[in-house]
């Protein structure tokens, strides 16, 4: 704080036992976002607090796509928002190659931010009806003073690299399909080259056959141009098949990290379980031949979550296997995020790897 | 209703014979359905899939007659060998709920915002059985919410639905769909809208509807995993028709036509690593003003000259029961998608020309 002119640049030493090599890029340490909750009425007070994001932790590395997947409400669109300064973090650290965001004032991060983009779920809300598809992806290049003489070829060259035919800039985004607008978003968020792209949910609004053709791009995208992923969904096959490591969101926290293969195929949180059990196979045998295991309820309220584990509601080990005394410690304590002799780092006191595939 | 007996002895409940449905339009015609059908037997368990806009929650309104005024429908709709098609509001409304049940891909607008939704169940129950003591329907009520897995019933009885979850509601509406005993479930992108471990539960839940009512189902989906593990029988539509139908195993393991195989092709799959997916190219056609020939063809890597003037008939392909209406479906035996279609990603050139420019500047120019 005592020399605001200059960035700390040292990068975090990663964290023990996440997975992942080379160089970090992203590190993200005890992140938080609290959303107020306001009373009704002519004056409006504060009365509660929605704990969107509580400490969350993770590395981001050279080359890598991590995986953030948790359901509706489980803080990770939030946790990529406040990431990218979107939303402003309440507690926490994120650096960028060793600069820290978080206490950077908006002149000093608006030269990050053409290292660090992001393509949003929506393709029929993030591109601007007004203008046409060249302009949408000429407006990043503008506003970072690089359009100049080689900005129209610039273009034309992103708009072949998604896979759209260049001569069709001159469109309007609600010309094109859902598939072809995702790719319009792709060729924006890659117009200034950045180093780390957030990909926010952006196959979720397509179908499947369209889906498939947005991943191959992504997956060609990042092994050419070397780029970083942060690639958040709520779907587990989509993880699977994009991912190298995949790190599970539920209520804010992360209950699980650890490299896509060995996650999907002995989850150890009682979560992570639950959800990859969930996921329905399109392989009629083994589907039939499968068994669930059935989470109870809903997911609680953000604004007054569990104490201890916040899973412990729904928890069918909670419910079914673990004695009453065992259970003191899932009410009173809140699981840290670390190895428990299974490899890899999981935010359960009773954590067990169960085949499950 | 005095044909009611034919269809008992031909054990269909439900068949569905060239069912097509036009919506005029100030652009022209709109031909959502075009000769759709099906037969479900007791207990049979339907699936029908595909991609929005090939015209399968279209299929099902119609059966149900819930299609507004403006609407078209030619065809043949049989409940237990009666002709649904034509017939009178009221008559239809005898039928709904006792006979065919529909469930809604949305909870929140299929359940009324101002009514609790045992008062919901209770009215269902009641229309069916106007005997019925406001009492008994409602102890009938809390005996349904508990069927579905709803906790304390008994309490929840008088919730409204705002003060419900999405898969409560859901939940909700499936005690709705079998409180009168159907024969048959019409159940519309019934998780579409709910976070997957909640799917699970309102699989479950239907399932316990299923086994409950002795219902057959037919289920509406884009998500093939769901088809795979809840469906006997499997309709893939494509474009307002059917275009491969047969058994759950005919469909994933032998599919005979080139869009089912480029479905699968598309699917990341959870439970094994492929290296590429295929997808399909293109996007499916208007239905307005469809062109003739295969509605696939301009996005079938196998498309040949033929497939441009002539729209393949629905025909067997492998066994009896399994249908494929593709003019090579016979080729398609034994192969798989990645052989079909091809692993398209990012152009190539493009790509490595991209890779070749560097950045603009550097960023450490600007941090200071």
């Amino acid at each position: 704080m005592s020399a605001p002119a200059r960035a700390t640049a040292t990068p975090l030493p990663p964290l023990p036992g996440h997975g992942g090599t080379g160089e970090p890029v992203l590190q993200v340490r005890d992140l938080v976002k609290h959303f107020p909750v306001m009373s009704r009425g002519v004056v409006r007070r504060r009365v509660g607090e929605v704990h969107a994001v509580c400490g969350v932790s993770f590395d981001l590395f050279e080359n890598e796509t991590l995986g953030l997947v948790g359901e509706s409400g489980s803080g990770k669109t939030t946790t990529a928002r406040t990431i990218l300064g979107l939303e402003s973090a309440t507690s926490g650290q994120v650096r960028y190659r060793g600069t820290e965001l978080t206490a950077l004032s908006r002149r000093r991060m608006r030269p990050l931010r053409r290292e660090l983009q992001i393509v949003f779920q929506d393709p029929y809300a993030s591109l601007d009806p007004r203008i046409t598809v060249h302009e949408i992806v000429a407006e990043p290049l503008r506003i970072h003073g690089r359009y100049g003489d080689g900005g129209g070829k610039e273009v034309r060259e992103l708009l072949r690299l998604v896979g759209l035919n260049p001569e069709h800039g001159n469109r309007y985004a609600h010309e094109f399909s859902g598939g072809q607008r995702q790719r319009i978003g792709i060729a924006r968020a890659l117009a200034l080259r950045p180093r780390v792209v957030v990909l926010d949910e952006p196959v979720s609004a397509l179908d499947v056959s369209i889906q498939a053709g947005v991943l191959n791009l992504l997956m060609d995208l990042q092994n050419e141009l070397g780029l970083s992923f942060l690639f958040v969904a709520h779907d587990l096959s989509v993880m699977r098949h994009v991912a190298g490591r995949v790190a599970v969101m539920y209520l804010g926290r992360l209950v699980e990290i650890a490299p896509a293969r060995r996650l999907f195929a002995a989850p150890a949180h009682p979560y992570t379980q639950a959800l990859v059990s969930a996921i329905p196979l399109p392989d009629p045998r083994k589907e039939r031949a499968r068994k669930r295991i059935l989470v109870q309820g809903d997911v609680p309220s953000p604004v007054r979550p569990p104490s201890g584990c916040r899973f412990r509601t729904r928890c069918p080990k909670f419910a079914n296997q673990l004695t009453e005394s065992e259970r003191t410690a899932c009410v009173e304590e809140v699981p840290a995020l670390v190895d428990r002799g299974g490899g890899n780092p999981v935010a359960c006191h009773y954590a067990e790897n169960v085949e499950l595939l | 209703m005095t044909v009611i007996g034919k269809g008992e002895e031909s054990g269909a409940v439900l068949e569905v014979e060239d069912l097509s449905v036009e919506f005029p339009t100030e652009d022209g015609i709109v031909r959502a359905v075009r000769g759709v059908g099906y037969r479900l037997d007791r207990g049979d368990s339907l699936g029908i899939v595909g991609e929005s806009g090939s015209g399968k929650s279209v299929t099902a309104l119609a059966v149900m007659g819930l299609l507004p005024a403006t609407a078209r429908v030619r065809g043949s709709v049989r409940f237990e060998g009666t002709e649904l098609l034509g017939l009178s509001d009221a008559r239809l409304s005898d039928l709904r709920g006792s006979g065919i049940a529909m469930i809604f891909q949305d909870p929140m607008t299929s359940l009324n915002p101002v009514y609790s939704v045992g008062y919901q169940i209770a009215e269902t129950l009641r229309r069916h059985n106007p005997g019925l003591k406001s009492r008994q329907a409602r102890e009938r009520a809390v005996d349904l919410l508990g069927t579905v897995g709803i906790p304390s019933p008994e309490r929840r009885v008088d919730s409204y639905p705002h003060e419900l979850s999405g898969g409560m509601r859901q939940r909700v509406v499936i005690a709705i769909a079998m409180a009168n005993d159907p024969d048959v479930i019409i159940a519309d992108e019934p998780t579409t809208a709910l976070d997957v471990t909640v799917q699970a539960q309102i699989l479950d839940a239907l399932e316990t509807a299923r086994a409950e009512t002795g219902a057959a189902l037919v289920l509406i989906t884009h998500d093939l995993g769901v088809v795979a593990g809840h469906c006997d029988r499997v309709g893939v539509m494509y474009a307002g028709r059917m275009v491969e139908t047969g058994s759950v195993e005919d469909i994933f393991y032998t599919p005979r036509m080139p869009y089912t195989l480029g479905l699968l092709g598309s699917l990341p799959r959870l439970d094994r690593e492929e290296e590429r997916l295929t997808p399909i190219t293109g996007s499916p056609p208007s239905l307005l003003n469809l062109p003739p020939g295969c509605p696939f063809a301009p996005r079938c890597p196998m498309r040949r000259d033929v497939c441009d003037n002539t729209e393949p008939a629905l025909r067997k392909a492998g066994h009896e029961l399994h249908l494929s209406a593709c003019h090579f479906a016979d080729e398609l035996a034994g192969t798989g998608a990645a052989e079909v279609f091809d692993a398209i990603g990012a152009d190539s050139e493009a790509l490595a020309r991209f890779a070749d420019t560097t950045a603009p500047t550097n960023a450490e120019e600007d941090t200071v």
